[in-house]
């Protein structure tokens, strides 16, 4: 067996075994370089694993080489490549550009910690992406969010704690709902992987506990990734976290449960069962437009910027749900092609508003006036990133939105085109309030000598607000990996 | 489908509905982890109690034994134990921070404190 054989297992065992030398080490500079090291080893890893599905097909890999469906196997397909990708990657960028962030937010003896949980958060996210075992996804999923917890509380603000605390409650229901599905599938198909899941379901179908399994599932893990109205734990958890946190937070944790809704509903039950046997295709649409225009519109009556774009979060995640409660290939190429482009998008935000936070001490409206006088780089940005969620042609929003708009219309339901723009109208709002603030008021007196954020923060940030650009014109990686996903989930030939 | 059949079913959905009712009804955050430990609890007696089968023994071939218990849930749950410990240590130690940071453990107070 030669290294590349083995890649599907250590793009999770490196950034697992990153974790506990970055806590022996009690040093946060070797513990940055450790954990900074194994991202950036998880990211070429995936890159790799990527272009090897690409050329020849699924990457199977027996754990202890027991082979599946006796042992636990790891499988890397079109799907899982993609947000191996995109965790890994944006996972290597926050991390570089965390640190002046992290010196300023953070007390410098908890670097190694923060740095320790940031790789087990990487590990369970990772894991989840490679895992081809039902209740070995439930414990990487249970590894990123026991780990996310504590990154939530490390916020300097005692809201961090109840934030952290609410985000435990609801995200330990979440997890258990997802157990008790996995349980009751084991229940009725005695395996636990899902390819195998798969083959057994025909026997089974339409049974109620299969269909009980199904909406425990769905509820759980729209727990996990803030479909409204199951949002209540992210607007607080985002607000109070750390900057560092708060940016790979909004771009992966809740993108990864989307991976996991998809392999779920498109692999072990297929459409017909999700979509014929439980009314799932309209609770999905009800719930999606909910969230696009109540998110939306509770976002525009913020004063904190990281919580506007928090419920912005919630209502882009209605997008990413719509797309795939319309059961067709374009459909769900716009759920995965909105989940990347939201998750640059977002992340290059939350790391704009953390070099804010740096140079100004807060991100509240009063506080950001004039922005774009002494921090113009940002300010542009922040600009830039606002039209790609509005969906401006020439960003990466507007590809998705594309996307949905023409999935809409395959399906002949014309009307969506309306609410799908309508939506995007609420979003001109509250990126325009950000917009007022920076560019058409003075700064504050005393905030007038703030300088731009250091270097250091500005590449990376820039990295991905230049990469919100270049995915709206180009798009034969984003929409390409995406649509070929799409079709092999719905067994579609290309 | 007798009432006796099935049992554990019944004693496991009654600890489940239990135990949320708790975490959801609760306003003491001790109270509440105390309701989640039990919901969490419930999910264990799902999967193992199934595994079992009357007169069933330890799947190890031996003359003389036919009928095999299902070994798989219990490692399975050993796990679930493992993760259950571990939310129920973090969320103890939140509550120990957040009593720290608020002075108190009730969420009336914690909300009403932040609205300040």
């Amino acid at each position: 067996m030669t290294l590349v054989q083995q890649l599907p297992v250590l793009v999770a065992v490196v950034p697992l075994a990153a974790a506990p030398v970055a806590l022996l080490l009690r040093n946060r500079h070797l513990a940055f370089l450790v954990v900074l090291a194994a991202s950036g080893f998880a990211f070429g890893a995936s890159v790799l694993l990527w272009q090897q599905v690409a050329g020849s097909g699924p990457v199977s890999y027996a754990i202890g080489s027991w082979p599946p469906p006796w042992g636990i196997e790891y499988r890397v397909d079109r799907l899982a490549s993609f947000f191996l990708v995109l965790v890994s990657g944006m996972a290597a960028l926050v991390l570089s550009w965390g640190r002046a962030s992290l010196e300023a937010e953070i007390p410098a003896g908890q670097h190694y910690l923060f740095y320790t949980l940031f790789a087990l958060c990487l590990t369970g996210l990772l894991g989840i992406a490679v895992s081809g075992d039902a209740f070995n996804i439930f414990v990487f999923l249970e590894i990123s969010s026991l780990s996310t917890y504590v990154l939530i509380a490390m916020g300097r603000d005692r809201r961090a704690l109840a934030a952290s605390y609410n985000y435990l409650i609801m995200g330990t229901i979440g997890a258990t709902f997802i157990v008790i599905g996995i349980g009751l599938l084991y229940l009725m198909t005695g395996t636990l992987n899902l390819a195998d899941i798969a083959a057994r379901m025909p026997a089974v179908e339409g049974s109620r506990p299969v269909l009980a399994a199904l909406a425990f599932l769905t509820v759980g893990l729209s727990l996990k990734m803030a479909l409204f109205p199951l949002h209540q734990w992210l607007p607080n958890a985002y607000t109070h976290a750390p900057s560092v946190v708060s940016s790979f937070l909004a771009a992966t944790a809740t993108k990864v449960s989307v991976y996991v809704l998809l392999r779920f509903y498109f692999e072990v039950f297929g459409e017909s069962q999700v979509f014929d046997r439980l009314p799932l295709e309209q609770v999905m649409l009800c719930l999606a437009l909910a969230g696009m225009f109540a998110a939306s519109a509770v976002a525009i009556f913020q004063t904190d910027l990281k919580r506007l774009f928090a419920y912005s979060s919630v209502g882009q995640m209605g997008y990413i749900i719509l797309g795939l409660s319309f059961d067709s290939v374009t459909g769900l190429t716009a759920t995965i092609v909105h989940v990347f482009n939201h998750a640059i998008t977002k992340g290059a935000i939350f790391m704009l508003l953390g070099g804010v936070a740096l140079s100004m001490g807060g991100v509240t409206l009063p506080r950001v006036q004039g922005l774009a006088r002494v921090m113009p780089l940002t300010a542009f940005g922040l600009v830039v990133c606002g039209l790609s969620l509005i969906g401006v042609p020439g960003t990466a929003g507007f590809v998705s939105k594309w996307y949905l708009v023409k999935a809409a219309l395959e399906g002949g339901q014309w009307w969506l085109v309306f609410l799908v723009v309508g939506s995007s109208l609420l979003a001109v709002i509250y990126v325009w309030r950000v917009v007022e603030a920076a560019y058409f008021h003075a700064p504050r007196a005393d905030l007038v000598a703030a300088v731009e954020a250091p270097l250091s923060m500005l590449v990376p940030a820039g990295l991905l607000v230049a990469g919100t650009v270049y995915f709206g014109l180009e798009t034969t990686f984003t929409v390409g990996s995406a649509a070929e996903a799409a079709s092999v989930l719905l067994g579609v030939p290309r | 489908m007798s009432l006796a059949g099935h049992f554990s079913y019944f004693a496991t959905i009654s600890l489940m509905i239990a135990g949320l009712f708790i975490v959801m009804a609760r306003g003491n955050l001790i109270k509440k982890l105390v309701g989640l430990g039990i919901f969490q609890t419930s999910v264990y007696l799902l999967y193992v109690a199934p595994g079992k089968l009357i007169g069933g023994t330890a799947p190890i071939i031996q003359e003389g034994f036919a009928v095999y218990a299902n070994p798989l849930p219990h490692v399975l749950i050993l796990t679930a134990i493992v993760v259950g410990v571990a939310t129920l240590a973090l969320g103890l130690a939140l509550v120990v921070r957040i009593r720290e940071a608020y002075g108190s453990i009730e969420e009336d107070d914690i909300l009403a404190k932040d609205r300040e």
